[in-house]
């Protein structure tokens, strides 16, 4: 009898399931929704990248790709609560933007032709470069030859292609899956130095487990203008982003974020980009 | 539509599958060595040997090959010092890093198909061979293991089809195999599917011939009985 139950429950949970996924694909408009009884809007962020896009413990949501984003949706009309955060892992972007998972991503996205090719972006946001996070008492202070440095980035990354073609082909470079597994490494001794965006490593160094072991050299690699990635051809959209990233930069909503998120790592951030000023 | 694949010159995709290529005849060499001795082990009259190969098998089956490669980077070379005579290559490290744990791993698949080969020859080969005055050594050697083999030719060819795919976990350490060729593409072209159909063709092209080699092979030589 108890079994039976359980089936007639569980039955009930799939069918609940089956009919929840089925509203899921028309543009957000469930009845059942928040209590703003408003339309939902999602948005592509990273989930594991301390200070610009974090799943925190708790199921609350911190970086500066966060605070942008949330902005950003309430300028187009939708408060915090009807925000639908989505985990938009980088070899994903372009596809949850034109199957319309996400109306917008705020994921560290770095504006490339490769890539406008595919979306449409708005801003840039921040312009952030890559350089390197060495430990606190180390002697690398400017651009010292890096061929003769280990060095640590993620697998299949730009900035470890970067690493491999032209900063320093004959360094010895260390490709691994996260950057949590790359600061093993240099915490260790293992390597001499992680390498990618400086304010994904920013954001790293003002974790709380590492305040005060690391710092950034502060060497300009590369320029990486951060994007909000677009579904191709939705140009009100884009317009609509750029003028309230205009906004944010201009009642100093923008400086605010930047300190909260990286302020502890001693990011010496570049002044807000100009819309459609693309560093190359 | 392909023209982007010759964008890229180090490695080239040829030369990416041929460390894919490496690494799965280094590791495929190594793991059924060492197989072979883990099955001995469990079919030994020793117990302590019987013990280890059991514990071996069932210990590290279970662990995913994930867990097991990024162990032998982050935990063998960064923590405990073994780059496997390559302290400052990283490249090469990685590689021999990969071999290491790629044979750790396919060894107990190795040796579990071995041991049900073990399981076909008849008890009376093991009996008359031992009456003849073999010893052990000479028994499992000389009589059971040939048998053995000609009878899981099949099986092992699956267990070499996998690990040809798993291969592709060594780009969680920085091999430039590959899965790290494509993670790259991906990465700057924008065209998951396109690359990743790309590669995955590049897998049957190479584990298609093996299976259908290893298939011919395993009924040519099967013990008819």
């Amino acid at each position: 009898m108890k079994l039976r139950k359980v089936t007639a429950a569980s039955a009930a949970v799939f069918a609940l399931a089956l009919t929840a996924t089925a509203c899921g694909g028309d543009d957000g408009n469930d009845s059942g929704s928040s209590s703003g009884g408003g339309d939902k809007i999602k948005i592509g962020i990273k989930y594991d990248q301390p200070g610009l896009g974090l799943k925190e413990p708790g199921g609350s949501f911190s970086g500066f790709d966060v605070d942008v984003a949330t902005y950003v949706a309430k300028e187009l009309g939708y408060e915090a609560d009807q925000i639908e955060w989505v985990e938009t892992k980088s070899a994903d972007r372009e596809n949850a933007l034109a199957r319309g998972d996400v109306k917008f991503i705020a994921a560290t996205y770095s504006i490339t032709d490769e890539r406008a090719e595919k979306v449409d972006f708005a801003g840039p946001y921040l312009l952030a470069h890559q350089d390197l996070l060495v430990k606190k008492d180390a002697d690398v202070t400017e651009a010292t030859d890096l061929n003769d440095k280990k060095l640590c980035s993620v697998t299949g990354s730009t900035s470890a292609q970067n690493v491999k073609k032209d900063f320093a082909p004959k360094a010895q470079l260390r490709e691994r899956g996260t950057y949590s597994e790359c600061i093993a490494a240099l915490q260790s001794g293992a390597v001499d130095a992680l390498t990618t965006d400086d304010s994904i490593l920013a954001g790293f160094a003002a974790q709380d487990q590492y305040k005060g072991q690391f710092k950034l050299v502060g060497l300009k690699l590369s320029n990486e203008n951060y994007g909000i990635g677009v579904k191709k051809g939705d140009t009100e959209t884009v317009n609509k982003i750029n003028d309230a990233l205009e906004k944010m930069v201009g009642d100093k909503s923008w400086d605010k974020a930047v300190e909260a998120n990286f302020g502890p790592a001693e990011y010496n951030n570049e002044p807000a980009p100009k819309i459609g000023n693309i560093v190359k | 539509m392909f023209d982007f694949i010759s964008d890229y010159d180090d490695p080239t995709l040829l030369g990416a599958f041929w460390v894919t290529v490496q690494l799965t005849v280094f590791s495929g060499i190594g793991s059924l060595v060492w197989g072979t001795l883990l099955a001995a082990m469990r079919v030994s009259p020793v117990p302590l040997m019987r013990w280890f190969g059991t514990a071996y098998v069932n210990i590290v089956r279970n662990i995913p090959l994930t867990v097991i490669i990024v162990f032998t980077s982050l935990g063998l070379a960064d923590i405990f010092g073994v780059t496997m005579g390559a302290r400052d290559d990283f490249e090469l490290q990685g590689f021999r890093l990969a071999v290491l744990g790629l044979i750790a791993y396919t060894a107990a698949f190795v040796c579990e198909a071995l041991r049900s080969g073990i399981n076909t020859v008849p008890v009376g080969q093991a009996e008359a061979a031992r009456a003849i005055g073999l010893n052990f050594t000479q028994v499992l050697t000389l009589i059971v293991l040939p048998q053995a083999f000609r009878a899981v030719i099949g099986p092992l060819a699956n267990v070499l089809i996998a690990l040809t795919k798993n291969t592709t976990v060594a780009a969680a350490i920085g091999v430039a195999e590959a899965a790290l060729l494509m993670k790259e593409m991906i990465e700057n072209e924008a065209q998951t599917l396109l690359i990743g159909a790309v590669f995955a063709f590049g897998f049957v092209v190479l584990t298609l011939p093996t299976g259908l080699i290893l298939g011919w092979l395993s009924k040519r030589l099967a013990v008819k009985r």
